[in-house]
């Protein structure tokens, strides 16, 4: 057998590249915990609207009392509910997405907030959002024949103002009630 | 020589399938870019666009490639063995099996009740005659999987010790390859889509569907992709006027190429909730091993064509580029295909990679990126596969050779055109199926010039896919009485093959090196959904 001694080094650094965009992935991946939406979590997609997490009223952002923001939102023909929030930019999101029909998936542009929507699964999605303004959230998955008016609004706004804001609300609220973020109407 | 009219009928009536298909398809995608762009009033509307671009999608990607396939694959078999096929009346059996899926399936998909895409994706649901005709596609092209196997073997038994010819060693893989692809969205279709579909079962558990269906996605580009390798090796060095760099390298290339597209497939579900991040990573790292065949191929090919081109007298650096037979098809096929693979395999680097795929995920970079390695790369020399053997089968010379050069030109002009605009779309955030834009929203303002790009490159392909049918038609059925004598010219390798050790020379060792990769990264992924706590969806129209 006659392998050419450039074909062996042509060999070599291809293996060295591959490696290299291996070990950059894999670093961050391992180390700085850049991974992809992953969380294997099932849910019963015809009984959202009976289960507590993703009831009616428990939709849309909420802030834990240590501050930890989560979205929970529900994915269905032809939104994403609730069709608007208000996010603070430089803060990191918690979003967990549910599908109430078909498959749906979801992605802000610009931003790396993008996850499949599975119908049987609750897609948990890490982000934060360095500039404030105004994102829409498209479905990416063909989902029926509306599909190109599935989509909904996020505003991101400044780190300052959505604490003034909270700090308002809370003020004009029993203090000691746990927060609860209605979601923004213009 | 035998007698080669059965491989001959076979070959021809396989490829004209696969390409009426294709023209078809051609003028639905002219279509759909027209509409997506929401110039034309006249012609919105989505339920024509949805079952239309559902058709391009099935025509393009599972009936041009899979009877293209067969065809040349039948040819192959025949002319590089020289025996004649095995079992004709088995072949045509595929052959018939094979084209009445395609029109049980068509039926449903221009009535528009099969508007699933050609990922159908459940929960929604098609047509049942559907996923039937696309199933009997798929039993026709088993049977070609077997003959070829059968015919691989036998001649190995009457040649003992003798190397099988690259291009049925090739063949041989991509047959192997096939068998081993399907099988999961076969799984798919018997066991969950066709009983949702007649109503036995009252819901499906699209997570697991999605996983079925990701072991085909990876490798089944593969599949497509093999017959434009096989050109690279063993007919573009010849008709460049030089030598195969390495037959050793190729088979190698073929081998890893086969064993590692199949246990890969979850790059496509990075964004996916049902699987765990661990097995997305190790899909990951075999993702970027299955780019080292085709970097040894991109090496062996350009080290061929520089042994052409010097030997035709080209000096310097880069000066066997110019000297290179630019007016032979199938040269000029090979050097517009590599130019797209590069870029191609650019962007698939970047959808490999893992967490950056969030960035592009199903936005219109993905339909821009498999256009170009697809349509781009490897269709181009499904084209110069069928201008080489055309005047072979018909014995008639090929009707202009300066219009095939034409035609070739603007493919890739016409690609280069629609795919750029379609790649930026993605990058601006634009979802890839969509048939129009009805966001109230400033950013899709930047996407207009874009769209409009995209029209005038799918205006240019559309006028090259034409010109190309045109060009068989004349070639084949064109009146002339002159007689092409010529015959399939396999390229020599430059160091005559010797003591090819057995693995390289057979697939009985990698059978059971895919079915251990197979079993590690798709084993415990596919078993979980019967471990879990999972709930069923039903079925949805849409």
């Amino acid at each position: 057998m006659h392998i050419d001694p450039l074909e062996k080094k042509w060999v070599q650094i291809s293996l060295g590249m591959c490696a290299l965009f291996v070990s950059i992935i894999m670093i961050d991946a391992l180390f700085h915990g850049v991974n992809a939406p992953s969380n294997v979590e099932t849910i019963d997609s015809r009984k959202i609207h009976l289960s507590e997490e993703f009831a009616e009223d428990n939709l849309g952002v909420q802030v834990a009392d240590n501050g930890d923001i989560t979205v929970r939102m529900v994915a269905g023909r032809y939104a994403f509910f609730p069709k608007q929030i208000t996010l603070p930019a430089e803060t990191k999101v918690t979003f967990r997405w549910v599908s109430m029909d078909v498959l749906h998936g979801v992605h802000m542009p610009m931003t790396n907030m993008s996850t499949m929507i599975v119908p049987g699964y609750v897609a948990q999605v890490e982000s934060s959002f360095p500039r404030p303004g105004e994102y829409p959230m498209l479905c990416n998955e063909y989902c029926g024949l509306g599909h190109d008016h599935m989509w909904s609004k996020a505003f991101v706004i400044d780190k300052e103002e959505w604490e003034a804001n909270r700090a308002k609300e809370s003020a004009a609220l029993n203090p000691t009630a746990t927060a609860n973020e209605e979601s923004d109407d213009e | 020589m035998m007698n080669d009219t059965t491989a001959k009928n076979l070959a021809l009536s396989h490829m004209w399938v696969a390409f009426t298909a294709f023209i078809v398809a051609c003028f639905m995608g002219e279509f759909q870019v027209l509409e997506r762009s929401g110039l034309f009033e006249s012609l919105t509307s989505i339920s024509v666009y949805f079952a239309s671009v559902s058709t391009h999608g099935v025509l393009m990607a599972f009936v041009l490639t899979t009877f293209f396939i067969m065809g040349f694959g039948y040819y192959t078999a025949s002319h590089s063995l020289n025996v004649p096929v095995w079992n004709p009346k088995l072949a045509w059996a595929g052959f018939a099996i094979a084209l009445s899926g395609v029109v049980m399936a068509a039926v449903p998909l221009l009535s528009g009740l099969a508007s699933v895409l050609y990922t159908f994706y459940p929960p929604v649901t098609a047509h049942v005659s559907f996923y039937i005709g696309a199933t009997l596609l798929v039993v026709g092209s088993w049977v070609w999987c077997a003959i070829m196997i059968v015919m691989f073997y036998q001649w190995k038994k009457a040649n003992p010790g003798k190397t099988v010819p690259l291009a049925m060693f090739a063949t041989t893989a991509n047959a192997l390859l096939w068998l081993w692809t399907s099988a999961g969205v076969a799984a798919e279709v018997l066991f969950q889509l066709i009983p949702l579909a007649l109503g036995l079962m009252d819901t499906l558990d699209p997570g697991l569907a999605r996983t079925l269906f990701a072991w085909t996605l990876h490798p089944i580009v593969y599949f497509w992709l093999i017959p434009a390798y096989i050109a690279f090796y063993v007919f573009v060095p010849k008709q460049a006027g030089g030598y195969l760099f390495s037959d050793e390298a190729a088979r190698m290339a073929f081998i890893v190429l086969v064993v590692f597209s199949l246990p890969i497939g979850f790059h496509h579900l990075y964004m996916d909730p049902e699987q765990a991040k661990g097995w997305k990573l190790l899909h990951g790292v075999g993702t970027f091993i299955v780019a080292l065949p085709t970097l040894v191929t991109g090496f062996t090919v350009i080290a061929s064509l520089e042994i052409a081109g010097r030997l035709r007298g080209g000096k310097g650096l880069f000066g066997w580029i110019g000297s290179l037979p630019w007016g032979n098809p199938m040269v000029l096929s090979v050097i517009l295909s590599l130019v797209m693979l590069i870029f191609g395999g650019f962007g698939g680097i970047v959808n490999a990679s893992y967490a950056m795929n969030a960035m592009i995920h199903n936005t219109a970079w993905v339909p821009g990126h498999f256009h170009l390695i697809f349509a781009g790369t490897t269709v181009i020399m499904y084209f110069a596969i069928a201008y080489y053997l055309w005047p072979i089968l018909c014995r008639k010379p090929l009707v202009s050779n300066s219009l095939a050069l034409v035609q070739l030109w603007t493919w890739f002009i016409g690609m280069s055109i629609m795919t750029t605009p379609w790649h930026v779309l993605g990058l601006l955030g634009q979802p890839r199926r969509i048939s129009s834009v009805q966001y109230n929203n400033v950013l899709t303002m930047t996407w207009e010039p874009y769209e409009i790009l995209m029209i005038l490159g799918g205006l240019v392909l559309l006028g090259s896919a034409c010109l190309f049918f045109y060009i068989l038609v004349k070639t084949q059925f064109g009146a002339t009485t002159e007689v092409f004598a010529g015959e399939v010219e396999y390229a020599e390798p430059l160091h005559e093959v010797k003591d090819l050790p057995e693995y390289l020379n057979d697939f009985k060792l990698w059978n059971k090196v895919i079915a251990v990769l197979m079993l590690i990264s798709f084993g415990v992924p596919i078993l979980q959904f019967f471990f879990m706590d999972t709930y069923g969806s039903s079925a949805w129209g849409y």
